[in-house]
């Protein structure tokens, strides 16, 4: 029983992979109208982004058209009540196959190591890359966090003069960034302009592994803003990071955020401090999609710079599935492989235009990373990787569903409805 | 059956597929498995019902609890089977028998008017209250026929004429899942 191709349109995954239809069509006011009331009752960190709600919409919309007064004589309500087979049908359909599953998925690569001459050949790759290659790397990051930390702790803690002690710190966070890179071989190809310092301007980058971040930092010393994380990750965070103004949260913590949002807006107002770099998606995505980006990077009244990120998994699959492994093997997987390959594109900076609200405005930024990075978009909040979506999303269904049956009640015998109190 | 689906062989495929009275291509059979790993992320050989909650279009739905009902704790064959259903293949009896099952959650070959109204709740919340509930279903059994204090048999369903609604599944079966590039 196949419906007819319009009907496909209904499910996220089918439709929106590879289509902006998710960006056009967003300023109607109905919507707004149901983001205000569901941003006023509900306070907490994680509320159903806004495009989860306009997906649903649609969803409900097509349904609501077919229950409408039809001039078929063989409605039957019994059967239109005991018929939940579109239900099911897209609980069935999600359980096969969906879009926010997807995000978060690495590919594993072909093997291509399958026959008995390629074989020795992989052999003699894994003795060159474990046994010469990987030493030569850890040596190298040795030295480097060496030579960093000698010149940086003196500086830190005895250099007076804060511009100079500033633009030292960070040349030399660029050094080691550079050294992290050189340590995993990273072929790294920067194109369009270098990011200039200017007041009043944030960057936003889609986010696939923390190595992002130090892509990023070896061209210029951004202050970023990221989850604390535990380990010797955190150890970094709080010391040499901080110094560049790098702003934390946790992700956990509902209250942070509006702590956050100050920090973040006391940061961009401070002439003398670092660019601010932003990963809205706010979690690691596989690089083949892109998740909701958070409104809070699009709110700050600034120019917003994008900036795309896109991995070649010629060698190595540079997404970091943080459930699946730590920083540390992350690392490991990365040095031991041949080389990361990346491009990294700096694109047109953005402004707010009149009469775009901020979630238009980051879809809008989404798009063009998407499309230069070649990846696909999704209509999900990053965030449900933590948390269930929240209880209105089924409410909505909910409550269409029972709008529609009142109708049908009323269409049969309009005086005897009991309504509610 | 292992990890991966390399390890599903020949013979399991068509194990698979009579269980499911073919309404599944090979093709998808092994797709479905991918899916299936996937979303058992523990390698138990099962999906739990955390794991099912873990794709927000299915937390989402309103139904998601009698699903999960019917869908946790199973192994892979008996979960291609209960999934076989919505298979577009699957024939109109088929398709109402599952419905059927997702009404009769006391298992007594009935559908009573609480199992419906149970439904109803489950689908419309807190936007219908009890004596609007009770008022549809009152007024769709005796519209049909039936007394207010009937219960429906599958031979019922099948009478009143449901045409179950199938979103096609081809592009999500074959595509989904990913290990294509």
């Amino acid at each position: 029983m196949e419906e007819d191709s319009r009907k496909g349109d209904v499910f996220p995954g089918a439709s929106l992979g590879g289509k902006n239809s998710n960006s056009r069509g967003m300023r109607n006011p109905l919507l707004d109208g149901v983001l205000e009331r569901v941003q006023g009752q509900d306070s907490s960190l994680f509320k159903p982004s806004p495009s989860e709600i306009n997906m649903y919409q649609r969803h409900l919309d097509e349904v609501l058209a077919e229950s409408g007064p039809k001039a078929d004589v063989n409605r039957n309500l019994l059967r239109d009540i005991l018929d939940i087979s579109p239900t099911l049908s897209e609980a069935a359909s999600a359980i096969v196959d969906d879009s926010f599953t997807r995000c978060f998925k690495s590919n594993s690569p072909e093997p291509w190591n399958w026959n008995i001459y390629l074989f020795p050949l992989w052999i003699v790759g894994v003795i060159t890359r474990y046994c010469f290659l990987f030493p030569i790397r850890l040596v190298l990051l040795a030295l480097g966090w060496i030579i960093f930390l000698g010149l940086f702790i003196p500086i830190h803690f005895t250099m007076k003069n804060a511009k100079l002690r500033q633009k030292l710190e960070r040349g030399l966070v660029e050094f080691l960034c550079s050294v992290f890179v050189a340590s995993w071989t990273g072929v790294i190809r920067y194109h369009g302009p270098r990011p200039s310092r200017r007041p009043k301007q944030v960057f936003v980058a889609n986010h696939t592994s923390m190595i992002d971040f130090i892509v990023l930092e070896q061209m210029t010393a951004f202050a970023a803003i990221a989850q604390k994380h535990p380990g010797w990750v955190g150890l970094l965070q709080t010391t040499v990071l901080e110094s560049l103004g790098c702003i934390w949260f946790n992700r956990l913590e509902a209250k942070d955020r509006a702590t956050v949002a100050k920090k973040l807006k006391d940061h961009v107002e401070d002439p003398e401090s670092n660019p601010l770099l932003i990963f809205p998606e706010g979690t690691c995505v596989n690089n083949e999609y892109t998740v909701m980006f958070k409104k809070g990077a699009f709110e700050l009244d600034c120019t917003v710079c994008p900036i795309a990120v896109k991995y070649n998994k010629i060698f190595v699959d540079a997404f970091w599935n943080s459930k699946k492994q730590s920083f540390t093997m992350h690392l490991l997987r990365l040095m031991t492989a041949w080389a990361v390959v990346c491009d990294v594109w700096y694109l047109e900076p953005q402004t707010l235009r009149p009469g775009e609200s901020s979630i238009e405005f980051a879809e809008r930024v989404r798009d063009m990373i998407a499309s230069r990075a070649g990846i696909k978009k999704v209509p999900w909040d990053g965030y449900l990787k933590y948390y269930r979506p929240s209880v209105k999303l089924t409410e909505k269904k909910q409550q269409k569903f029972a709008e529609s049956v009142l109708r049908r009640l009323e269409d049969n015998n309009p005086s005897e409805v009991p309504r509610v109190a | 059956m292992g990890n991966t689906s390399s390890m599903l062989t020949q013979y399991d495929i068509e194990d698979v597929q009579n269980h499911c009275n073919n309404r599944f291509s090979q093709r998808e059979i092994v797709a479905l498995y991918e899916r299936f790993c996937a979303l058992d992320r523990s390698g138990k050989g099962y999906i739990s019902s955390d794991e099912f909650m873990s794709v927000p279009e299915f937390a989402v739905n309103p139904l998601s609890q009698r699903l999960l009902a019917m869908l946790e704790g199973l192994n892979f064959k008996e979960f291609a089977g209960v999934l076989s259903a919505f298979s577009p293949s699957a024939t109109i009896e088929e398709k109402l028998s599952f419905i059927f099952k997702v009404y009769d959650i006391r298992n007594n070959g009935k559908v009573s008017r609480e199992d419906i109204i149970r439904v109803l709740c489950d689908l419309s919340g807190n936007f219908l209250t009890d004596e609007q509930r009770q008022a549809v279903v009152t007024q769709a059994l005796e519209e049909s026929g039936y007394s207010k204090d009937d219960s429906l048999t599958p031979e019922d369903f099948l009478k009143v004429k449901l045409k179950p609604k199938c979103y096609s599944w081809k592009g999500r079966l074959e595509d989904g899942g990913g290990s294509a590039r």
